[in-house]
């Protein structure tokens, strides 16, 4: 299967091991993804403001160029492209008026944005297209006795409209994880803000949400934190060290991309897990439950 | 918190520019604080969310205006997802921050940053602060 793949900014730049890692097990489920020519940052956060058209232009370009490309439907791994690029098609999509201010604005473009693209988070491929059953029989190396806890953040739950699942309860992650044959640990915390764009000036923020939200997962006995936010990644993982320094008592545990896990799981070589990337070094648990080293293809 | 109510203070402009911007009715909020109970930054604000709101429905603007928390706010959403009126106050909130920032004004203390601090930031980090904190 072939997917038009938008990556957006940051797996291309601090967020590299989300991107190997989900080409490499996208891969073994034969699934290809085809990057969009010539695409450009997403703006990261959508527009809330009803009078601002402005700021709708850089997501709808996107997706222009999706339909560029003769498809209809785009997948993203980074949540909050997901977020965005939805919810601009979304208001597009019914609302003619903005959609045609666009297409005026964009008129240097030889095609016209006909809003008949579909945005999907590579979360909702692994449930709709491949189905966690269908993953169960590509695992070489179940995750046995791996405790993790999946981490949702707001981008990819909220608001309701385009959230991959329900944004109280949500599961998808705890089945994908399941199917991997890691042990799930459900954490009530796991719908929580990460802080977001707070990282860039208000860095107490992210470390009082990093010490609530790692806290509470290995409270719960959780060995790792599994996500799909380059931001909330940078966010829970880079501080884990100060927030140690400043809680005696916290136990700073590793964070993966969901992606790094499938890829682990696969039996990919360690050069498809992009685990040097990660801030909190991964490697000692994963030595400690057999999932490193012999056996991988 | 001393805050002074009088007809005379309320500004009744300042609603409808809220209501129009985000486009929600400020009223139909009843107070009933469970998006207070759910933000994640509230230890950081000085308004509570659902008084933010109470503050607009006052149409109490330079109190609104001038208060740390529409700049707390993380647009996380949690606060629309529970609001049992269906009010989008991650709307409201960026209404008021775009009705500061609108007059040329820049929230943002990027340019204070050591360098090793914005090289090692991640480009999502940086694009998203630049959208809420800047004209």
């Amino acid at each position: 299967m072939e997917l038009a793949y938008y990556p957006g900014c940051t797996v291309k730049s601090t967020a590299k091991n989300f991107e190997i890692s989900a080409i490499a097990s996208a891969k073994v489920l034969d699934i290809e993804f085809i990057e969009l020519p010539r695409w450009t940052c997403c703006g990261t956060v959508f527009s809330l403001a009803s009078d601002d058209v402005m700021h709708q232009v850089a997501p709808i370009r996107n997706l222009l160029r999706v339909q560029e490309m003769k498809k209809d439907r785009v997948v993203t791994l980074c949540s909050m492209c997901y977020n965005t690029l939805k919810r601009s098609n979304l208001l597009v999509k019914k609302n003619k008026e903005v959609l045609d201010k666009i297409n005026n604005y964009m008129y240097e473009e030889p095609e016209k944005y006909q809003a008949g693209v579909e945005v999907v988070h590579f979360l909702e491929v692994l449930d709709q297209d491949v189905g966690f059953e269908k993953i169960k029989q590509f695992v070489k190396k179940p995750l046995k006795g791996l405790k993790v806890v999946p981490y949702y953040g707001c981008t990819l739950l909220r608001p309701r409209d385009v959230g991959i699942d329900d944004a109280e309860s949500p599961t998808i992650m705890e089945k994908l994880l399941k199917a991997l044959g890691a042990e799930v640990i459900n954490d009530p915390m796991k719908t929580e803000c990460c802080g977001a764009y707070h990282t860039v000036e208000r860095k107490h923020i992210i470390k009082e949400r990093t010490y609530k939200i790692i806290s509470s997962a290995v409270a719960r006995g959780g060995e790792a934190l599994v996500l799909s936010c380059p931001l909330c990644d940078y966010n829970l993982d880079k501080f884990q060290m100060d927030v140690a320094r400043e809680h005696p008592g916290f136990h700073p545990i590793p964070v993966f991309y969901f992606t790094q896990l499938m890829a682990l799981a696969f039996g990919l070589d360690e050069s498809a897990l992009g685990l040097e990337y990660n801030y909190t070094d991964p490697k000692p648990l994963l030595l400690e439950k057999n999932l490193l080293g012999a056996g991988s293809e | 918190m001393r805050t002074i109510l009088s007809s005379k203070l309320t500004k009744k402009e300042f609603i409808e520019k809220v209501e129009e911007i985000s486009g929600q009715n400020v009223f139909a909020c009843y107070h009933c604080g469970k998006c207070s109970a759910g933000c994640p930054i509230v230890s950081e604000m000085d308004l509570l969310p659902n008084q933010v709101i109470r503050y607009v429905q006052l149409g109490l603007q330079d109190e609104v205006l001038n208060s740390k928390s529409i700049w707390m706010c993380a647009s996380c959403y949690t606060c629309t997802v529970r609001c049992p009126k269906d009010v989008d106050l991650a709307k409201i909130m960026e209404a008021l921050r775009v009705l500061k920032l609108r007059q040329n004004i820049d929230m943002s203390r990027v340019r204070d940053l050591p360098s090793e601090d914005l090289e090692s930031l991640p480009p999502i980090a940086l694009v998203s602060a630049f959208r809420k904190y800047t004209p």
